[in-house]
């Protein structure tokens, strides 16, 4: 071989060497996955070589019996023959199920634990990395991703290595055998490396390019799910089939050129091994006919060179396998390395006693990704006990405002303190003990109604969680067909508005918080279950201090002090008979249109 | 079996039983292979034309071992005398047939890929599609994190059999049969023998068909679990994380993914037996025809070359048999995922729209852009499930263009009116009407031009904000899209979004407001721009300014056409002509605002009363 070749062939396998590793660095990071699983692995390995060993040498122990003891006519070696020939059928087998079985066993694990990881993950990362990220997509992760890897390192992994073993292991055979023909075979691997490497290359991007269209199907699934009421609703089925069908169109293409690649691929390794095969008949009969070689070795040559045949096929699908497990690996890769925006402190403050002393330093938030702050330079002071209402036009940023004492998102700047200590600087688990919050749409859980309300205090006993109800109105709980213990939810039976946001008042309550968030909390109730409510939640109020978002002036009596909240500032701060004197907070609560606009029921009752 | 318990199972009710009765089983086997059938006629002829490419391919590379033989026994003499012909020509004859082999073998796998691919998308459309046909009802019972799990889940399962490489069945299927006869010609005795280890094998087969079936039918149930945990898991992810779920969250999704590891385990672990079973058959065999043909030979019965290459042939038909089962374990698994997915194709839609519109007009024409909007409930009676009925011979009349609040307490039945009104279910009994005709007889495209519904929730699907409110109607201008953003006062808070109409709502709309997120849904009916317009507590969550804007624009929206409202605050009923109130199902008050209120001792003047005072 001239020297510029060995380079170029060093320098291919050097590339091939570190572009390799790059793909799979995901893959390999999940080795750790594998540790408590080392022996399980060895066994699975090494059962694996046995099983190729022993199904190599049955034949062998046939033929020699056949020529042996048979063509002799040694009627008492027909037992041993026989026993011997069973034995090495049942290891066979033996071996096989012992694979197997340790595989049922072990790789099925990592694939379960990786996916609890995952999930655990993911309910650590923050509500920002959950507005951002489809549903969909993190579950195509979960699910398709994962059995991916596990298919890798079930079947993949091991013959990966096996295949390579044989492989080496018959063409140093075939050199021994007669190095000048062994050369042209072993020759025959460049080839193989070269097309390897290429489609490896190829197919890399492309399984990438399909497993994230796989995830925006499985989003368009999702969200057709979720949507089923408002697509009944306005008859657009259609549309949204349509819309279906375009991207399951799009996963299709790329699955059809992921097919052709294949194709090509795998065509290529059977034919690699039948034309080596052609110039071996034809190379090594002229040796023979020239005497150069014996014409037993010859056909010793042939078999031994049709071993090489299934560890060259079998590359294709394992490198397929090989490279689908390692884009698989990325993708979920991506989600671990996502470090939860909002956590706990390295060594947080304990909170002992809390009082509910709440303040907002000068804080602003933003969106991830907006250009714009949300909220600007806020200062609130909440004593222990206090009620603050928060009243502002739609869009004025009052949601996001209630999602920063429980740190749902961090300010991007200022602080927000409970009893003096940053709230940054507390365990999430303590601050969130101390804060409840009652979202404007209010999520139930798909479980019974009692571990709905117990959520954030699960040793609430039967009188408080009855008092709960009581305070929210939610006695209906009661007439469910197996009362508190129905199970609500989606997977349960379905509750009207109006209903879950009384329960998720109840639930809000009852974890008797230092601080309580209520966002909007009584919007959907009637006006006459709205007053009781109201006069229910005074109570409470009255020793917890609590962040109430109305809209209606009923509820703003609740509160103690009325914060305006205008584009994201707070522009007056006060009693509500205080504010009342200024005309954007006039103009924001008043006042619903019946009441300012007496013309127009005179207007609406005649016509 | 009786015809009534077959039918008791019809559709999803098999969904979670995986240890079913026999003829249950059959039903459902004979459900899915229906399907399967199906699925496959379009493609009959081109599977005809890749199975004859496969075998040709196969039948190539099966040559070539006889080549090398002839060109060792012929060629290797002739060259010895000087003659390399033969001997080049075998060469060339092996390399053709590795050509051959090759690109027969590339068509094939395009060919069947190419199949395969069209089989998915064609399974993939036809179970969206009837999702969309099924009714709310199912849709409630079944939950969507199912829905998903059929539509990803289910069809990875069948896509991993479709890649699963039918070459190798084929193969296997043609060496078991060319390897057999070659087996009976060599020395029949000992072939019967051979072909008699069928019998176990079949047998074995059965059980493990019988075992798998179960054990997948589990698997499908689990992974169905895992996923509805998880999606609604993520998508409360606020409530979560403000609560402190994590930790029981974390316990539930752990146990369900514990017990799709299980019922995998189970699965994994029949193949773990079957496998090395018809393994061990074959090898039990080998050496029983070892021991008998060595008692021929000795008995001179049989030369030994004979036996020496029964033996050796005697394995290349046995293994082709291992890679059958290993083929039929991944066909097992589709199978188990495509009887789930016939189970919902079979399901009907219990509020089912006919394709066209059906009933005529009392007047003789066809229901077209012209609906007036008249409504009447004829005779209703409807109860959820099996609960007691929510309305009983309920009957009102609604004429064109009026504007009706429905007041009265949670569980009263108001939004069971909306519903009905909307068609999401079908009365037990009695007629719901829009001018004169039934609702049942309207084709979806007819009945949504006809009635359209906001509901209590706002969903968004993710897209821009122009874009959910086009779903009202997709087919409609830009201007008309910003037009209809207007008269609900969207522009407002259009003004202050990044990208104006074409800022992203992101999932779920979670970067807007519930305010803003019910005046895009509002925006969205007004572009649809339906006769009768339904409104459920589709205003709660906003401010009073706002709600102001949204009922002056609904006076202007709602002119011309007939809406039915459902509110708790009384700012709504404001803008209504009529108002009725509804308890139990039946309607208590009904009248002008007006004259409700001059009714001291109504229920809607109390109510008013109080809300008065709640202003205060």
């Amino acid at each position: 071989m001239p020297a510029g070749t060995v380079q170029t062939v060093i320098a291919a396998a050097r590339g091939l060497g570190s572009r390799t590793l790059r793909r799979y660095r995901s893959l390999y990071g999940f080795r750790a996955y594998l540790r408590p699983f080392r022996w399980q692995m060895w066994v699975m390995f090494v059962a694996a070589f046995a099983m190729v060993a022993a199904s190599t040498l049955v034949p062998l122990v046939i033929k020699a019996a056949v020529n042996g003891p048979i063509a002799r006519g040694d009627r008492g070696a027909m037992v041993p023959v026989f026993l011997a020939a069973l034995g090495l059928g049942i290891a066979e087998c033996a071996l096989i199920f012992v694979r197997r079985y340790i595989q049922s066993i072990a790789v099925l694990r990592v694939e379960t634990n990786i996916r609890d990881d995952l999930y655990r993950h993911l309910q650590r990362l923050a509500v920002a990395f959950h507005d951002q990220w489809q549903t969909g997509q993190l579950l195509s992760r979960a699910t398709t991703d994962l059995s991916s890897i596990r298919r890798f390192l079930g079947f993949g992994a091991i013959f990966l290595v096996v295949n390579g073993v044989q492989y080496v292991a018959v063409v140093v055979l075939l050199v021994a055998t007669y190095p000048p023909l062994g050369l042209v075979v072993a020759a025959m691997t460049v080839p193989v490396i070269w097309l390897a490497r290429r489609f490896g290359n190829e197919y890399s991007l492309l399984s990438r390019r399909m497993q994230d269209q796989q995830g925006d199907l499985a989003t368009a699934a999702e969200e057709a799910a979720s949507g089923i009421r408002v697509t009944k609703a306005f008859g657009r089925g259609a549309l949204l089939h349509t819309q279906f069908v375009r991207q399951a169109e799009v996963v299709r293409g790329s699955a059809l050129e992921m097919v052709a690649l294949r194709g090509r691929f795998w065509a290529l390794l059977e034919l690699i091994p039948n034309v080596v095969m052609a110039l071996v008949v034809l190379l090594g009969g002229l040796a023979v006919a020239h005497h150069a070689m014996s014409l037993g070795a010859l056909v010793a040559f042939t078999t031994l060179l049709v071993l090489l045949q299934w560890p060259i096929i079998d590359i294709g699908w394992i490198l397929s396998m090989a490279q689908e497990a390692a884009t698989a690996a990325d993708r979920i890769h991506e989600v671990f390395a996502t470090v939860p925006a909002v956590a706990d402190p390295p060594s947080p403050v304990p909170l002992v006693d809390p009082r509910g002393h709440l303040r907002f330093e000068h804080v602003s938030f933003a969106f991830p990704g907006a250009d714009e702050p949300t909220l600007r330079d806020i200062d609130l002071d909440l004593a222990p006990g206090e009620t603050l209402a928060i009243v502002g036009a739609t869009g004025s940023g009052k949601t996001a405002l209630t999602a920063l004492p429980a740190r749902l998102y961090d300010v991007t700047a200022g602080r927000i303190t409970l009893d003096g200590v940053d709230i940054r600087d507390l365990a999430l688990r303590d601050l969130r003990s101390r804060i409840a919050t009652a979202f404007e749409d209010p999520v139930l859980f798909s479980m019974s109604v009692r571990e709905n309300l117990v959520l954030g205090r699960p040793d609430a006993t039967d009188a408080e969680i009855e008092a709960a109800i009581d305070l929210a109105q939610a006695g209906f709980v009661h007439r469910l067909p197996w009362g508190l213990d129905t199970r609500i939810g989606e997977q349960g039976l379905s509750l009207s508005g109006g209903q879950r946001q009384r329960l998720a008042l109840a639930r809000a309550v009852l974890a008797r918080p230092s601080v309580l968030v209520l966002d909007d909390p009584l919007s959907a109730l009637d006006v006459h279950t709205e007053a009781k409510v109201e006069a229910a939640l005074a109570r409470v109020l009255r020793d917890t201090t609590a962040i109430l978002v109305v809209h209606r002036p009923s509820t703003v009596a609740l509160a103690d002090r009325v914060a305006l909240l205008e584009d994201g500032r707070i522009t007056a701060i006060g009693t509500h008979s205080e504010l009342m004197q200024l005309p954007a907070y006039a103009e924001v609560l008043s006042v619903d249109a019946l009441h300012s606009d007496p013309d127009d029921v005179a207007a609406g009752a005649s016509r | 079996m009786t015809t009534t318990s077959v039918e008791q199972w019809r559709g999803v009710a098999a969904e979670t039983q995986d240890e079913v009765a026999a003829s249950l089983s059959l039903l459902l086997r004979r459900r899915t292979r229906r399907l399967l059938a199906d699925l496959l006629a379009p493609h009959k002829r081109a599977v005809w034309i890749y199975t004859v490419a496969i075998v040709v391919s196969v039948v190539a590379s099966m040559a070539i071992p006889a080549l090398v033989g002839i060109g060792i026994d012929r060629g290797i003499p002739a060259a010895r005398r000087g003659d390399d012909v033969p001997l080049v020509v075998v060469a060339a004859l092996i390399a053709g047939c590795a050509v051959l082999q090759a690109v027969l073998y590339r068509t094939f796998v395009l060919g069947t890929g190419r199949i395969g691919q069209r089989i998915l998308l064609e399974l993939r459309q036809r179970v969206f599609r009837h999702f969309q046909r099924l009714s709310l009802a199912f849709h409630e019972r079944y939950t969507s994190g199912r829905m998903i799990s059929r539509l990803t889940s289910d069809m990875d399962t069948i896509s991993a059999m479709l890649d699963a490489g039918l070459d190798t069945l084929v193969t296997a299927v043609l060496s078991i049969v060319t390897v057999g006869t070659v087996l009976l010609v060599l020395d029949w005795p000992l072939g019967l023998v051979s072909l008699a280890s069928f019998v176990p094998l079949l047998w074995l087969s059965r059980w493990y068909q019988r075992r798998s079936t179960a054990a997948y039918r589990r698997t499908r149930e689990a992974i169905a679990l895992v996923i509805v945990h998880f999606t609604e898991s993520l998508r409360g992810i606020r409530a979560v994380q403000a609560f402190r779920r994590e930790p029981r969250n974390n316990q539930i999704f752990g146990d369900l993914n514990e017990d799709y590891r299980r019922t995998t385990t189970t699965s994994f672990q029949l193949l773990t037996v079957y496998w090395p079973g018809i393994r061990f058959i074959g090898n039990l065999t080998t050496a029983a025809i070892l021991l008998m043909g060595g008692l021929r030979v000795i008995n001179g019965d049989m030369k030994v070359g004979v036996l020496a290459s029964f033996v050796l042939y005697l394995r290349r038909f046995f293994e082709p048999i291992a890679d059958v089962s290993q083929f039929y374990d991944s066909f097992q698994g589709a199978a188990a995922a495509l009887e789930k997915l016939a189970g919902v194709l079979d399901e009907e839609p219990s509020v089912p729209m006919p394709p066209q519109t059906m009933d005529r007009l009392p007047d003789g024409g066809w229901p077209t852009d012209e609906w007036q909007g008249a409504v009447e409930f004829r005779g209703v009676t409807f109860g959820y499930r099996d609960a007691a009925p929510v309305l009983r011979e309920f009957d009102l009349e609604v004429p064109a263009g009026q504007t009706v609040a429905l007041l009265g307490k949670t569980g009263a039945g108001k939004s069971t009116i909306a519903r009905l009104l909307a068609r999401f279910y079908d009365p037990v009994s009695g007629e719901v009407l829009v001018d004169g005709v039934a609702l049942r007889s309207l084709a979806e495209p007819e009945l949504r031009r006809a009635v359209a519904m906001v509901t209590q929730e706002s969903f968004l699907f993710t897209g821009s904000v122009a874009e959910n409110i086009a779903f009202g109607r997709p087919e409609a201008s830009r201007d008309e899209i910003e037009a209809a953003g207007r008269a609900v006062g969207l522009d407002a808070v259009v003004r202050r979004l990044p990208n104006g109409w074409d800022s992203a709502v992101g999932k779920n709309g979670a970067k807007l407001s519930a305010g803003q997120r019910q005046l895009i849904a509002l925006a969205r009916a007004v572009l649809a721009d339906p006769a009768v317009l339904i409104l459920d507590e589709a205003s709660s969550s906003l401010d009073a300014p706002t709600e102001r804007l949204v009922q002056r624009a609904l006076r202007t929206v709602l002119a011309g056409r007939t809406a039915l409202i459902i509110a708790h605050r009384l700012s709504t009923v404001g803008i209504a002509d009529r108002v009725l109130v509804v308890d139990d199902g039946r309607i208590v008050e009904d009248g002008t605002p007006a004259q409700l209120l001059a009714a001291d001792d109504g229920e809607y003047a109390a109510l008013h009363r109080q809300w008065l005072e709640s202003l205060a």
